[in-house]
């Protein structure tokens, strides 16, 4: 049957490919603005042939393979952990006390931004760090720090760490805008009854259910963690950097004609983000295989408390593990002298921040101005967009909407110095709308992916009925849909202000560093590796996306304080 | 309602086209570039990894609004090469004029390569700025001469830079530091782990590197010119050779390097380094000042002489504020800013003019400046030893990758 909200109107339909055209576009010309030059085409610098030499000078750098293969696989590692924990987690625990105590514990970590959270790592587990000072050198012996390789070592594993700490509350709070969808406790009732574990239950009944919802969710994280930069930095190995982090370099090279080293180098990211994901092709195969046979066996796996207990560990372990390390950054922005082994700086001085605040304040706001305008106008766009197009038949949507998704399977690093010439072209100066423009470009996926799910898996029959009593499309919309995604709209509009306070590389080029924000503060600031100042910027621009969860998971219980179902 | 949010999305991208319309300044008539640059506003590309350095810009900034009416933005970078960067695309882009950055902090690299496109703003117009006469090109040649480079008046200098080695005086005794590179070889065998040095490219590491290259090449006069590719592997063969016996000896026995100066000071402060190197001379001081590092910290160099060089500002060929940006260039070379630069507590950063030709008083309060107590005189800071030709710091970056960028 047609779906309630197609009323054929065909401006709605031009609309929309003009939406598609408008942000199509800059995807486009970003990866063109890198192809081109990868095959020689930069007229800037007096190159117009076509050639394959710079990729056989990318060939010829040391070390490349590794680069690229450490950011594959420390990708493909980081998400399938970060799958496995929240799944297991999801799966054993669900509608438990335990569930809502370890969500709460959770959920403000999505609220610190990537680099913050790599930060509040090292400094935990440098051999400088907080942990060994606090049992130095009493238990250690260490009246010096020891000669550890970490972070930074060649495995990836503190990278990884950072990483999965970091994805485990993104995909669980995905997840958790599909959960009330889903059958819960009528199907733990029946697999009970059946005799199954809480983990086997899960599995066999909702999980294929609830993956299809998080798939998209998964894949981000899969191509953001393949494709890292600021984490690879902080966390990551040096000897050799990953490729990404290689790339950032070659693009900031003194050597102008490392442009097109860096061009053929962003398209050998886009082969290793493809790889990922054929990889990951793989691996859902794999588990599919391995759901089908545990379910053809039988077998109810009715001990589970030790795989339970571990998923519950991991999850708080994260948690509590990167707020530790924020208390580390705190207690370092306020920090005199703190020399090791001591646990606790000799003095306590305000002056990094009183210093540091009169310089924050402008930044502050570009910051804040820019989340919200970025993030309210995906919000609109999402609504409209999934209201076209996201009734219509599951899975087929048009290829025009798919390409919405594109900036989440490019490597970032790789198309904004493409988009920048671009904007450029079009004659606009840097300002504050391009800016807006820009980070509305990487806002909007993150914002369609955290609503889409909860979305198409609303129960379409309300709306039938809504259509039934001869209520317009529109007003279906408004009074019936929207409320009953309240949450899963704030949850988007939440994740969408923190992609925007986190964005560093679009803000610096695409504002021609006209427009600073806490992200591109903290981060020049980070290069000078004052671990006071980095305290500073870091706790402010955790505040601030934290303050959006806050009015998001809060937002429904003021709402619908009368209405109990609706506060899930 | 959707045709409006797309209208909306497409204004976004396409509402804030301004024409943007260029004069070009010229600094022989220096009241006119006064009078142009009232009211422009000047965006200022400058690393900004370091809360001193940033507060001495804002500092100057406040001044030059007060004095001419012209709004200083400090647009801070963790990489220079991104201002060139910046300049690149918008010349690829045909923007020949109305350019979003006005001056740029450069150094010798940066500088040969956007000398070598033509993305500088000319001709010569440094030493056409009134300030220019305090300026000594005299006995400081790195002023005229950038990384071998000639900078034909497409900069103007700002600061001088000098390497300088630091250790804490508690932990080591100043009779046991080296005084050349091969010493600090001798000294890393019998300290092993207690030294090392930033991954190259980074600037400071990439320096040290070349430090080592001056001291150990067969002929100096070889670094002037632009590397011979055929006599290359022979002319650094001693280089890599004393790497190469470094290695073993370093902090984390040369698996992982710090990642620039600022985190060797943090090591030093941890008691992870014992001996660190940074390329201003009163940093030590400006960083006790700061409870960065303890009051025990002193500075030393090696009899011999360290590397030393000048930096600059330069102006982009297609910036918006050309006047603004001369006079502020003008500004940060008048001797009560280089004065107020050069004092520690700010930033410490030594000055590029002669004191000789300076007023009375600008000199007496020069010479009064108390440069901090781990700050060597500038009689005690020992020969500058000249830049390499950018090509050699290129081509050992490049080399050091291969040899030493992946653990083994």
């Amino acid at each position: 049957m047609a779906p309630p909200t197609d009323t054929g109107a065909h401006p709605l339909f031009d609309a929309n490919r003009l939406l598609v055209l408008i942000l199509g576009l800059p995807v486009l010309a970003g990866v063109a603005g890198v192809a081109l030059p990868a095959f020689g085409y930069l007229p800037a610098l007096g190159e117009a042939r076509f050639t394959l030499d710079h990729f056989a000078e990318l060939a010829s750098q040391p070390h490349i393979l590794r680069s690229a293969l450490t950011g594959l696989v420390a990708g493909l590692v980081t998400t399938s952990i970060s799958v496995a924990i929240v799944g297991a987690f999801l799966a054993g625990f669900a509608g438990t006390p335990v569930f809502s105590r370890i969500q709460h514990l959770v959920s403000p970590l999505l609220a610190v931004p990537h680099a913050a959270a790599a930060f509040a790592l090292a400094f935990l587990i440098a051999p400088s760090g907080f942990l060994l000072r606090l049992i130095s050198p009493e238990l250690t012996g260490f009246a010096r720090p020891p000669q550890w390789l970490v972070p930074n070592d060649p495995l990836a594993l503190s990278m990884i760490a950072g990483l999965v700490a970091k994805e485990i509350p993104f995909l669980f709070l995905v997840a958790l805008a599909a959960l009330p969808q889903l059958p819960l406790r009528r199907s733990r009732q029946l697999t009970a009854a059946l005799g199954h574990g809480h983990v086997s239950g899960f599995l066999v009944t909702l999980w294929p259910a609830l993956y299809r919802q998080i798939r998209l969710a998964v894949f981000a994280v899969l191509v953001y963690s393949v494709s890292v930069v600021d984490v690879a930095i902080i966390l990551g190995p040096q000897l050799p950097a990953t490729l990404p982090v290689r790339i950032a370099q070659w693009t900031a090279d003194h050597e102008l004609s490392a442009r097109f080293l860096a061009s053929a180098a962003a398209m050998l990211q886009l082969a290793v983000v493809g790889m990922a994901i054929a990889l990951w092709f793989a691996v859902e195969r794999l588990g599919r295989i391995a759901l089908v046979r545990m379910t053809a066996t039988g077998r109810r796996f009715r001990n589970d408390g030790a795989l339970r207990l571990a998923s519950a560990v991991a999850m708080a372990t994260s948690a509590v593990l990167i707020f530790l390390g924020l208390a580390a950054l705190g207690l370092w922005s306020v920090a005199g002298l703190w020399p090791f082994p001591d646990s606790l700086p000799m003095h306590i001085t305000p002056r990094i921040w009183l210093r540091s605040l009169p310089q924050i304040g402008p930044p502050l706001r570009a910051t804040i101005a820019l989340a919200v305008s970025a993030a309210s106008l995906a919000l609109l766009i999402a609504i409209l967009l999934l209201n076209r197009n996201g009734a219509a038949a599951r899975g087929s949507n048009g290829i025009g909407y798919k390409s919405l998704y594109l900036p989440l399977l490019l490597p970032e690093i790789s198309f904004i110095f493409g988009l920048q010439v671009l904007i450029l072209a079009a004659g606009l100066k840097p300002a504050f709308a391009t800016v807006i423009a820009a980070h509305f470009l990487f806002v909007l996926p993150y914002v369609l992916l955290s609503l889409s799910s909860p979305w198409r898996a609303l129960d379409p029959r309300f709306e039938q009925i809504a259509a039934g009593f001869g209520k317009s499309p529109l007003r279906i919309l408004i009074t019936v849909r929207l409320p009953m995604l309240f949450r899963a709209c704030l949850t988007a509009f939440a994740v969408g202000f923190s992609v925007s306070v986190s964005l560093y590389l679009p803000t610096l080029l695409i504002g021609a560093g006209r427009v600073t924000t806490i992200a591109t503060e903290s981060v020049a600031l980070a290069s000078g590796g004052d671990r006071r100042v980095i305290g500073v910027y870091a706790l402010v621009q955790a505040l601030l996306p934290f303050l959006a969860f806050l009015l998001a998971s809060l937002g429904p219980q003021l709402l619908f304080r009368n209405r109990r179902a609706m506060r899930t | 309602m959707v045709e409006w949010a797309g209208k909306i999305a497409a204004a976004l991208l396409l509402a804030c086209a301004v024409a943007g319309g260029a004069v070009a300044a010229d600094p022989g008539n220096w009241d006119k570039v006064v009078a142009e640059a009232k009211g422009q506003t000047v965006y200022f590309n400058a690393w900004g990894g370091s809360e001193t350095i940033n507060a001495y810009i804002g500092w100057a900034g406040e001044e030059m609004k007060a004095r001419h009416g012209v709004s200083v933005v400090h647009v801070k970078l963790d990489d220079t090469a991104k201002a060139v960067a910046t300049v690149v695309a918008e010349k690829s882009a045909g923007k020949d004029d109305g350019g979003s950055v006005d001056l740029i902090w450069i150094n010798g690299e940066n500088f040969a390569a956007m000398k070598r496109q033509g993305l500088l703003f000319g001709p010569d117009w440094a030493t056409r700025l009134p300030n220019w006469r305090y300026v000594d090109h005299e006995t400081k040649p790195t002023v005229l001469t950038d990384f071998t480079i000639p900078t034909e008046g497409l900069e103007s200098p700002w600061g001088g830079a000098k390497l300088v080695f630091f250790y804490d005086s508690a932990r080591t005794e100043a009779n046991e530091l080296p005084d050349s590179a091969e010493e600090l070889l001798i000294w890393a065998k019998a300290n092993p782990g207690r030294f090392s040095y930033p991954q190259p490219p980074d600037f400071i590491g990439s320096s040290f590197l070349k430090q080592v290259l001056i001291e150990l090449i067969d002929d100096t006069g070889k670094l002037q010119k632009p590397v011979d590719e055929a006599m290359f592997a022979a002319d650094t063969a001693p280089l890599f050779a004393y790497l190469d016996r470094l290695k073993p000896l370093l902090w984390r026995q040369g698996k992982a390097y710090p990642q620039n100066y600022p985190d060797m000071k943090q090591k030093l402060a941890d008691g992870e380094l014992d001996i660190i190197f940074a390329f201003n001379p009163a940093e030590a001081s400006s960083a006790i000042a700061n409870g960065e590092l303890p009051e025990t910290v002193r500075s030393f160099v090696f009899s011999g002489g360290t590397l030393g060089n000048t930096h600059f500002l330069a102006v982009p060929y297609n910036a918006t504020a050309k006047a603004g940006a001369l006079l502020f260039a003008n500004f940060l070379l008048s001797p009560e800013a280089q004065l107020h630069k050069q004092d520690p507590k700010i930033w410490g950063d030594p000055t590029v003019l002669s004191l000789g030709k300076l007023p009375t008083a600008d000199r007496s309060a020069f010479e009064n400046l108390d440069l901090g107590v781990a700050t060597l005189k500038p009689d005690e800071l020992g020969p500058a030893l000249e830049e390499p030709h950018p090509s050699w710091m290129t081509r050992i970056e490049a080399e050091w990758i291969r040899r030493y960028g992946a653990p083994n």
